[in-house]
């Protein structure tokens, strides 16, 4: 009877995770291309690794996605402080949990397009008030190499934003209320006891949303995608969307694999790490 | 305490300031959904707008060349078809991995787990070679199957119904009904909370989703609406009242979802934390 209810989930999971998972690290050791059939299939060994480590476009993508990384506290710092500020110190805290969710909820398609728009380096309401405030050279923002990187990275943080909000609030309602009243009576000013009750007993949420948020960052794929085709000049490519432009467009399935083995170790690594390294900083 | 509240309010007005900051992008999609093409890029930026075309944008999206209203209908069959797959499949398997003995059990329960950390983008090749040869590349029936075998709704399932006392079981076991009966007409009415939570965020990512419809879609006529929406923005580049009033449209039936479920939501993101 276990079977029966666990069986079609069981069935999923090895259908379309392991066999495919499998198959993926077999392919990362060859040399083929899907249009060419089965038979073409070249086994090359470590090859692939090899060009992956020359491969300028790739090591590129590769850099993006730690720079990237940096979007990952700076957001959590910012829902960090907005949820101490919602959970207790403004009227209607349910509205602004909605308000810092709408980017969440709405499509990754719609709101790339809204930001190709606001950035547009001539027309675009974003240079459009900054020429108004007197600055004469505006950034070319998502047009320009040295600020396209960081522009999706503002987009991302602006996206996620509610969900480290709303999980950081909850975390704060798990904190005691008492603790904050004997700190009150001991004349805790505010900022003392955000430093020794709050921040110490959020870091488990603080963890979880760090290692989640990094993995999350590594697998970013559809804002660049559609906001700037990992242009200009590689400067926005991620590994995920230079995988799926070797497998998809140029049509090198067994190279595309390799990339997605370095993914999933590197994803394997960081979780890893986090979990080793939690005892020394998380309190539970 | 009367200095306490004014200070109180005065944060919540700041507060309010930047909300409406961070809603800017989303405040000037609609204005400009509802101006002539010409206005769009006045500046200073026209909030309110002075001409209304609202209807002819929304018109010219809805009914033009752009096939908008069949993108629509695919991604709400796609949406909502996945959802109660994956309710199904992972209701059951929650109920089966919490509620019944069976040998394996454990172990099978870790394989799952251990899964959940291969990011979906790794098998996204492989997957697409099985979808070319077993015919459900480029079918609507494929992405279903994808999104309703997701082993995420598994997890948050099984806190409930492992929260669920063991008697309820017991006293219907020895009422003689089966397991079948057990979960069908006993313990899915009960977690029906936790049913509504995952099954509106599977509902929301999967109506969002870009990635997958990509890679496993070809046909025009297949086309979900994130797809549309792109290929639309791309032909039509230089209308971009007309994009924005195809943005609006793709934003309001998420938007309606998420204010009718908004407590599942958010309880469902604090609980589990989770995201994708």
């Amino acid at each position: 009877m276990g079977y029966l209810f666990t069986g079609p989930m069981l069935l999923g999971v090895l259908v379309f995770t392991l066999i495919p998972m499998i198959f993926s690290f077999v392919l990362s050791f060859t040399k083929w291309s899907f249009v060419t059939g089965f038979d073409k299939i070249r086994f090359n060994g470590f090859d692939n690794f090899r060009q992956l480590l020359q491969d300028e476009v790739f090591l590129k993508s590769l850099g993006n996605n730690f720079i990237m990384l940096l979007a990952v506290p700076a957001g959590m710092g910012i829902a960090l402080i907005l949820a101490v500020i919602i959970t207790s110190h403004v009227y209607a805290p349910g509205a602004f949990k909605v308000i810092y969710f709408m980017p969440q909820i709405s499509s990754v398609v719609a709101v790339a397009v809204v930001w190709q728009v606001l950035f547009h380096p001539s027309y675009g309401p974003v240079n459009g008030f900054l020429s108004a405030l007197g600055v004469d050279n505006p950034p070319k923002w998502l047009a320009d190499p040295s600020y396209a990187l960081p522009s999706v990275m503002l987009l991302m943080i602006w996206i996620d934003l509610g969900v480290s909000l709303i999980i950081y609030i909850a975390g704060i309602k798990n904190i005691p209320a008492d603790l904050y009243e004997a700190a009150t009576i001991d004349g805790a000013s505010k900022l003392a006891q955000f430093r020794s009750i709050t921040f110490p007993l959020l870091t488990p949420t603080t963890f979880f949303l760090l290692v989640t948020g990094i993995i999350g960052n590594f697998k970013s794929f559809a804002l660049v995608k559609v906001l700037t085709d990992g242009g200009p000049a590689h400067s926005t490519s991620v590994v995920v969307y230079d995988m799926y432009q070797t497998a998809f467009v140029d049509l090198q399935t067994g190279y595309a694999s390799s990339m997605v083995m370095i993914l999933f170790v590197i994803v394997l690594a960081i979780t890893g790490l986090q979990w080793l390294g939690q005892r020394y900083w998380v309190n539970y | 305490m009367g200095n306490l509240t004014l200070g109180k309010a005065i944060i919540t007005l700041i507060m309010a300031l930047l909300g409406i900051v961070f809603l800017l992008p989303f405040i000037w999609m609609l204005s400009a959904s509802l101006k002539p093409e010409a206005d769009v890029f006045k500046y200073p930026i026209e909030w309110i707008p002075q001409t209304l075309r609202a209807s002819f944008n929304y018109h010219s999206v809805w009914f033009g060349k752009a096939n908008f209203t069949l993108y629509y209908w695919n991604s709400i069959k796609v949406t909502a078809l996945t959802t109660l797959l994956s309710v199904g499949v992972s209701s059951m398997a929650a109920y089966g991995f919490t509620k019944i003995r069976f040998p394996g059990r454990n172990a099978l329960f870790v394989l799952v787990l251990a899964t959940y950390m291969i990011p979906a983008e790794a098998t996204l090749v492989p997957l697409f070679i099985i979808f070319r040869s077993t015919g459900l590349y480029d079918t609507h029936l494929g992405l279903i199957l994808l999104g309703g075998f997701s082993v995420l709704g598994t997890f948050l399932l099984r806190q409930f119904f492992a929260s669920l006392s063991n008697e309820y079981i017991e006293s219907a076991q020895i009422d003689g009904a089966g397991h079948l009966r057990i979960f069908t007409f006993i313990l899915f009415p009960l977690v029906r909370p936790a049913i509504a939570t995952y099954a509106i965020l599977r509902f929301i990512w999967t109506w969002n989703d870009f990635q997958t419809p990509l890679v496993f879609l070809n046909s025009k006529t297949l086309y979900t609406l994130q797809l549309g929406m792109n290929a639309f923005a791309d032909r039509n580049g230089a209308f971009y009242s007309l994009i924005m009033a195809a943005s609006v449209s793709a934003i309001v039936p998420l938007l309606i979802v998420f204010i009718l479920g908004q407590k599942q939501v958010i309880e469902g993101i604090s609980l589990g934390g989770v995201k994708g």
